[in-house]
């Protein structure tokens, strides 16, 4: 079964449908307990990083993340749910993340108009090995952002997890993928069929871990 | 179930079909958004709209904007909670303002989307532009004139502007370039044109001359007199940077 942690923020009920739409057993789950015995999580969120932070934490749904990098067990953040996992973020100056990440949450520093709301195209780090984007041609990487903020890995695109990138007046990271952590700056649930695709190829993950 | 209708300058309605099965053929064809107005919006029907967007979002995986009836924090958050990714709000943002930042401050800028039913009118003590505001689908005239009533909706946290021309509406005239022109000048937001698209040519028009953000349309559409991937072609062969429709 897949989590799909909610703990009290805007929409998340798209992301398990479209999980659901994808084969996966997936459910919105509200109790800790309930969480910890999922084969995989996914952390959405929306809003501003320090309202999701304390939701999540109020929860006390962030224990569950920290036992499932601990465990293993395969993780998918989206958009918020991407910049959660670092230590802090420039939208919520003092308020403590997931720090489960190295690196920033910064104001993208674009001349574009913030937030980034829309399909952008992303370019591929290493197309051959991705496990979320091997073997997609160029005109299946449309995904939808929603974002004023953006996370900074250390090393930036020359860090390994950096899986792609999009340009929005300059280098946005787009998501990353690190053995069992996932984690996208757009939203997959809301990304028409490209976006189905990558939660299949999440839930086929999730699938493999588990045998 | 509710249906989809669309009139010509908010009058004069014809059944366009299903909204759950358009939404599916034009997430097929390669819409980028969705916008659903529910233009009954009365409190007993207020379910039926909600049904829509919970039923539509069970299905369909592109953004969906859902307005008409939104008078509340409350209102929104069913909305949200019913598989919306924004809300639209415009008569009740208008008697009320701080609606707009109310809904801001808990769900973000980018989940309010302000919608504004604009008239060409006389240029006089309820308009300086010439350009007024309506509301209640179009049928009382609010005193307020359209650019004044964006840049307040800006500065309340409005994260996109849907900017309807009653002039235009269902004409298929094209859209009010000098409106979309006059509006972009006084506020740094998305803008997104309604009313009017009836050629290829209108939605080039509506993003170069205007300069919208986003193109809206819906007669061409709904009645099949173009498709979502010649518009997309078209404006790819002119140099605009479009999602590429599937082939």
């Amino acid at each position: 079964m897949i989590a799909v942690l909610d703990y009290g923020i805007g929409n998340l009920r798209s992301a398990e449908k479209a999980l659901l739409k994808v084969g996966a057993d997936a459910r919105l789950v509200t109790d800790p307990d309930e969480a910890a015995l999922a084969d995989a999580i996914v952390l959405p969120g929306v809003g501003s990083f320090g309202a999701c932070v304390s939701a999540l934490r109020n929860s006390g749904m962030h224990h569950v993340l920290y036992d499932a990098i601990a465990q293993s067990k395969p993780l998918l953040g989206i958009c918020v749910g991407f910049q959660m996992l670092f230590s802090e973020s420039e939208e919520s100056p003092g308020v403590a993340g997931l720090g489960i990440m190295d690196g920033a949450v910064l104001q993208m520093p674009t001349k574009e108009k913030l937030p980034q709301m829309q399909w952008n195209r992303l370019n591929v780090l290493h197309p051959d090995t991705s496990l979320m984007f091997r073997n997609l041609k160029s005109e299946e990487l449309w995904f939808y952002f929603v974002h004023s903020y953006a996370a900074y890995p250390i090393g930036g695109l020359e860090n390994p997890t950096v899986a792609a990138y999009c340009d929005y007046g300059g280098d946005v990271v787009a998501a990353i993928e690190s053995g069992c952590l996932w984690a996208t700056q757009f939203h997959p649930e809301k990304s028409g069929t490209s976006g189905l695709a990558l939660l299949s190829r999440f839930v086929a993950f999730c699938e493999g871990v588990r045998q | 179930m509710g249906r989809v209708v669309k009139g010509t300058q908010f009058v004069d309605l014809q059944d366009a079909g299903d909204p759950v099965a358009l939404s599916k053929f034009y997430e097929l064809h390669g819409a980028d958004e969705l916008v659903f107005l529910d233009i009954t919006a009365s409190s007993d029907e207020r379910k039926t709209i909600v049904d829509v967007v919970r039923t539509t979002a069970d299905e369909v995986f592109i953004p969906l904007t859902v307005g008409g009836g939104i008078r509340s924090v409350a209102d929104a958050e069913i909305m949200l909670r019913s598989g919306a990714d924004k809300v639209a709000v415009n008569s009740a943002a208008i008697a009320r303002p701080d609606l707009i930042s109310e809904i801001a401050e808990r769900f973000g800028n980018q989940c309010v989307v302000v919608a504004a039913d604009v008239k060409r009118g006389d240029v006089g003590q309820s308009s300086c532009s010439g350009f007024e505001i309506y509301t209640h689908g179009g049928r009382r005239p609010a005193g307020i004139d359209a650019l004044e009533w964006v840049k307040q909706a800006e500065s309340l946290g409005a994260g996109e502007l849907l900017i309807t021309s009653m002039d235009r509406d269902g004409t298929k005239d094209g859209y009010d370039i000098e409106l979309l022109t006059m509006i972009r000048e006084v506020t740094s937001v998305p803008v997104i044109a309604s009313g009017g698209v009836g050629t290829l040519e209108h939605f080039l028009e509506g993003a170069q001359a205007a300069q919208a953000d986003a193109l809206l349309a819906a007669s061409v559409f709904h009645f099949g007199q173009i498709a979502i991937e010649e518009v997309k072609e078209y404006l790819a062969s002119n140099g605009l940077g479009v999602r590429p429709p599937r082939t």
